[in-house]
């Protein structure tokens, strides 16, 4: 493993991440509710009583996000380097493991974790090294 | 209206978070990812900072028993970790490991206009209803 200082952003990656759990926080505190992201979009899908509005609400404007963050400033580069065919392939994976799995990197990494949740704990070393595996057989071995 | 412009916020500020994070960038997760290569630690930073102010929420509303509104908070109760949790979370873990690509950032993409993040989105709310209608039935 040799750390790629370039691309290192210490500073970005906090605030960031501070921003991140001051939704995660947020929404805790005022709805009571998990800012799992792939549970509030599931919840848009197969809709009960009273739980569009707020998920809908949440969700709208995550996706608007990047529209406001371009009132001020130019977006980060984004590089999408992936086949359309292992785009749907990775998509309809991380569909059907984060139902399965009752949660992704937001509900069991962020707000499990800071729940000290044992169930998210294992969630998350099982995905983190799943992921790690898949990149490095992909990178390294194919 | 206000739990609907509150619920809007999180969404607005967790948007924001990614995209500062630089998560929204498939690239930078992979590199993350790619613990063989040339490794860029930064997620670990955005995880603690992310866990760190998420956990103060979560401490104050226990103490309190409710929400700032009045509700009370909906936590998860499961408490077994059981093999769909596990099974779930590797077919997950690949998916992103394929990618760089998680459902939030996914979001976010499409919302920037990477044209190619529909095909990412439309996989990954196919594998949600799939598998819910799936359970539902079961």
């Amino acid at each position: 493993m040799s750390i790629d200082w370039p691309h290192f952003t210490p500073w970005s990656a906090l605030m960031g991440g501070l921003l991140i759990g001051l939704a995660a926080a947020m929404l805790l505190l005022s709805l009571g509710r998990i800012a799992g992201i792939s549970g509030i979009i599931a919840g848009l899908l197969l809709p009960q009583r009273g739980e569009w509005p707020w998920r809908l609400a949440f969700t709208a404007s995550l996706l608007m996000s990047p529209v406001l963050w371009q009132l001020h400033s130019p977006l980060p580069v984004i590089t999408l380097g992936t086949s359309k065919a292992m785009l749907l392939i990775a998509g309809l994976l991380v569909g059907v493991g984060t139902r399965m799995g009752s949660g992704c990197t937001s509900g069991h990494a962020v707000c499990g974790l800071s729940r000290l949740s044992p169930r998210s704990l294992a969630a998350t070393l099982t995905f983190m090294a799943a992921g790690f595996l898949t990149a490095f057989l992909l990178r390294h071995l194919l | 209206m206000l739990r609907l412009l509150l619920a809007a916020l999180s969404g607005l500020i967790f948007g924001l978070g990614l995209i500062l994070a630089g998560l929204a960038n498939p690239a930078k997760v992979l590199a993350f990812l790619d613990l063989a290569g040339l490794w860029d630690p930064s997620l670990i930073l955005v995880m603690i900072s992310a866990i760190g102010v998420s956990a103060v929420g979560y401490l104050w509303v226990r103490r309190r028993g409710r929400t700032l509104l009045g509700d009370p908070a909906q936590l998860p109760t499961a408490r077994q970790i059981d093999r769909p949790l596990l099974l779930g979370a590797v077919l997950f873990g690949i998916g992103w490991g394929l990618t760089g690509i998680c459902p939030g950032p996914a979001v976010v993409l499409l919302g920037s206009g990477a044209s190619d993040a529909l095909w990412f989105v439309a996989a990954m709310l196919a594998g949600m209803l799939l598998h819910d209608l799936w359970r539902r039935r079961a």
